[in-house]
């Protein structure tokens, strides 16, 4: 069964026909070629699939792509600035050494990107917080939280 | 691909009840945080089903005042949105700690409290926090609206007394429970985050001088569904709070509960919680130390 939906993605409103039993990530990556959105668990347990919907950190894999129907969605492509360059986050992600195999890296960026939206200067407690949906399983999250630490620092000394 | 057979999004209370109705292969989904995970593992009930959506229902949002007072909570009112509500946070703040250590941010963005007390797990974290509470069920079905008390509510492992063709509206949490009351959450479980609680005690106590006028414990994991520690209450009225009391009352505990031994935890290390927790949380809530 198909529907008719209508939702913007990364700044561009668009309208779909997407099959009632696909996922937000089927969606993103099959239809959309998103592919910068992460299939783990399938079971919302990881994080790799996470999508900012309306300002929110969800799980893309257990949101239905019906679902996304006038909604706005972001996704770590439109994270990243229009002219390919990284966002701070990002940059810090890098520059903090805070990826191994970088599969888990687009979920933590995009949680990452809603926390500090929320709270802008987070405490160490709260970041971990903010960041607890997603796991990394090459590394510790230690370069994670200070790469994130380092964003809101930045970001609070240009104001 | 969730093996789902169609989907339908109701826009109010009345076309969700008529399309259940009238579709005996349908099913409510809320979040979908464990409707779209078992669909997808296959699970028996859960497969080729009609999805009626519910979270763009209207009258199911949001938390509010009752015109007598008590809180009414929409059952598709996400788990952050209970953690960061200020009608939650002033009154009841042991729901807002208990749906707080529920999953991750990610979980708690979609899952909804409703969905958490429908699904009919023990370990469900609100749910104990609700039966310390007396919180109340309401439900809209082909009959008209009723409302049940959430002890009947819950029938067994994953059975709830709601029929397929009801849907759950509210919560209800009466003021005479809740006002004058404090209470307090501990989830005991392995990590922090992303973790089903391994024992959950909910206490709600309201003192009279220096004594305990009324004293509520509910336990999840505790037994096949959310126990209240019944016999407990009833001794601890009246009672001073004492190192002693405390014992004595975290002793009592063990006469409603059933634990059992399971991967996580075994019955021994179980009972010790139902012991131990509820004279934490009595004294997190009176404003003393862990």
């Amino acid at each position: 069964m198909l529907k008719t939906i209508n939702c913007k993605i990364n700044g561009r409103d668009m309208e779909l026909q997407v099959d009632i039993r696909e996922s937000l990530l089927d969606m993103l990556r099959d239809r959309l070629h998103l592919t910068g959105t992460k299939q783990g668990c399938g079971v919302g347990e990881c994080g790799a699939c996470a999508v900012l919907i309306d300002g929110q950190t969800l799980d893309s894999c257990i949101y239905m792509a019906v679902w996304a129907d006038g909604k706005e969605i972001v996704t770590i492509e439109g994270i990243t600035n229009d002219d390919g360059s990284l966002s701070d986050i990002q940059h810090n992600f890098v520059d903090k050494g805070a990826i191994q195999c970088g599969f888990c890296t687009p979920g933590f960026v995009v949680s990452a990107t809603a926390l500090l939206e929320e709270k802008p200067n987070p405490t160490k407690a709260e970041i971990r917080r903010g960041l607890s949906g997603n796991l990394c399983r090459c590394t510790g999250y230690t370069k994670i939280l200070d790469a994130v630490e380092s964003t809101a620092e930045q970001r609070g000394n240009k104001k | 691909m969730y093996q789902i057979n169609g989907y339908f999004e109701a826009s109010t209370i009345k076309e969700a009840v008529d399309y259940l109705k009238e579709n005996e292969n349908s099913q409510i989904i809320a979040g979908g945080s464990d409707v779209l995970i078992k669909t997808r593992e296959r699970k028996s009930g859960y497969v080729d089903k009609d999805l009626v959506g519910i979270m763009r229902i209207t009258e199911l949002h949001g938390i509010s005042y009752d015109e007598s007072g008590n809180i009414l909570i929409g059952s598709t009112a996400t788990f952050t949105e209970v953690e960061k509500n200020e009608i939650i946070l002033k009154n009841i703040s042991s729901l807002s700690t208990a749906v707080g250590s529920i999953g991750g941010p990610q979980i708690r963005n979609i899952g909804t409290i409703g969905g958490n007390v429908a699904n009919g797990a023990t370990s469900a974290d609100s749910a104990s926090s609700l039966f310390a509470m007396d919180a109340i069920i309401l439900i809209e079905g082909p009959a008209g609206k009723r409302e049940i008390p959430i002890k009947e509510f819950y029938l067994g492992p994953g059975k709830v007394a709601l029929n397929r063709d009801e849907l759950m509206t509210h919560i209800k949490i009466e003021k005479k429970n809740f006002e004058g009351y404090k209470g307090h959450y501990i989830k005991f479980s392995q990590r922090k985050a992303m973790d089903i609680a391994t024992l959950g005690c909910s206490i709600m106590v309201k003192m009279d001088g220096n004594k305990i006028g009324d004293l509520k414990i509910a336990y999840g994991v505790a037994g096949p569904t959310p126990i209240r520690a019944t016999e407990a209450e009833l001794m601890a009225k009246g009672m001073e709070i004492t190192t002693e009391n405390l014992d004595k009352i975290g002793e009592k505990c063990l006469e409603n509960a059933s634990a059992r031994d399971s991967w996580r935890a075994s019955k021994a290390f179980r009972q010790q919680l139902i012991r131990e927790l509820p004279k934490r949380a009595i004294k997190i809530a009176l404003g003393g130390g862990e």
